[in-house]
């Protein structure tokens, strides 16, 4: 049992059910389907209490999301501690900027890395929201229960992100 | 079922970091957390992130259907939309490309190392998910609202029983995974 938790990687079809696993726990336990971006949206929110609290205060969009730490911001605190857990007991833990694949293709260029990484993250922040869910929300939690917003979204975060890597790696 | 502790406040924040420290490890192990592996899946050099979601689904998707049908869990679906669902996932999928992380697996490339999932994706997704929050009444009012579906889920789409689409689900996704196998990824 322990050799395998030290194991570098697993089947994607033994890591897959884990998840499938976890999406069960979650529904029983909590309540909930197993999902990531409001966690950001609720992070956002208290970063800007900090600086305008009386905007937050009158924000149509805080008082449904409301900022604060809960279940799901947990959850996404979680996911950074057991990937730790899981790289560190394989030895593969590694501080890295810019990942393989793109200093292939780009060379080690910082700034072309970090602008592709923010100027994505903020379109993907944009979209989880605008959609009402990311990939766990959606792809995982959403297909699960057969809901048909989320085939239309996995849909679309599949061919929109296709399209755009593909461009990006043809030019 | 566990309705006492659905209102546990406390108990649910440990719930969620653990239920988290197990997913991020799956994610972890299934090599989704690296952006190799995220752009060779949009590249469709590398299946990895269809082998492990489609698992997923399948797992998740059977057992969550047992559970709903002995009463011991509720579904969280809601009504989608042409301006919400499509166009929502669309924005999503070109910050996809880009970042070559998800939101999950940002925070799983933070865990394991990523200095660019930290400062570049993590950031942006706080940014975009603020300016979202800033322009969601003009956005809720003007666009989420266009084409709004008919129907919350697929087998009332198609109008078939639930457990027979299930079956339908089941037998394509693992024709899927197997297609895949054949093709030697």
């Amino acid at each position: 049992m322990f050799e395998l938790l030290m194991e570098p990687r697993w089947s994607p079809y033994l890591a897959g059910a884990g998840i499938g696993v976890l999406l069960w726990c979650s529904f029983l336990f909590s309540n909930k389907p197993l999902g990531c971006s409001t966690a950001f949206s609720r992070t956002s929110g208290m970063i800007e209490q900090l600086i305008n609290p009386k905007k937050v205060k009158k924000s149509e969009y805080y008082q449904m999301v409301i900022p604060e730490i809960e279940w799901q911001w947990m959850m996404v605190l979680g996911i950074i501690l057991g990937a730790f857990f899981s790289s560190f007991l394989s030895g593969t833990f590694q501080l890295s900027v810019i990942p393989q694949t793109f200093g292939a293709a780009f060379g080690d260029n910082l700034l072309l890395r970090f602008l592709t990484a923010i100027v994505g993250g903020i379109m993907m922040g944009l979209g989880a929201r605008w959609a009402s869910g990311c990939t766990s929300g959606h792809g995982i939690s959403g297909l699960s229960q057969l809901s048909l917003a989320s085939l239309v979204a996995a849909s679309g975060f599949f061919i929109a992100g296709i399209a755009t890597a593909m461009l990006l790696f043809s030019i | 079922m566990f309705e006492q502790f659905h209102t546990n406040y406390s108990l649910q924040k440990i719930l969620g970091l653990l239920i988290g420290i197990g997913f991020g490890f799956c994610l972890q192990k299934g090599g989704v957390t690296s952006y190799d592996t995220i752009i060779g899946q949009l590249l469709l050099t590398d299946f990895t992130v269809v082998q492990v979601m489609v698992s997923a689904v399948l797992v998740g998707m059977i057992g969550i259907h047992i559970m709903k049908s002995l009463g011991w869990i509720e579904f969280h679906t809601f009504t989608g939309s042409v301006g919400s669902s499509l166009i929502g996932g669309l924005l999503f999928g070109i910050g996809f490309g880009l970042l070559g992380y998800c939101p999950g697996t940002v925070a799983g490339a933070i865990g394991q190392g990523q200095i660019d999932a930290l400062l570049g994706g993590g950031v942006g997704l706080i940014i975009g998910t603020g300016i979202f929050a800033h322009f969601y009444p003009l956005i809720s009012a003007k666009i989420l609202s266009i084409g709004i579906f008919p129907v919350e889920t697929i087998p009332e789409l198609i109008h078939l029983p639930r457990w027979v689409v299930v079956g339908i689900m089941v037998v394509l996704m693992t024709g899927a995974l197997w297609l895949l196998q054949l093709m030697g990824y």
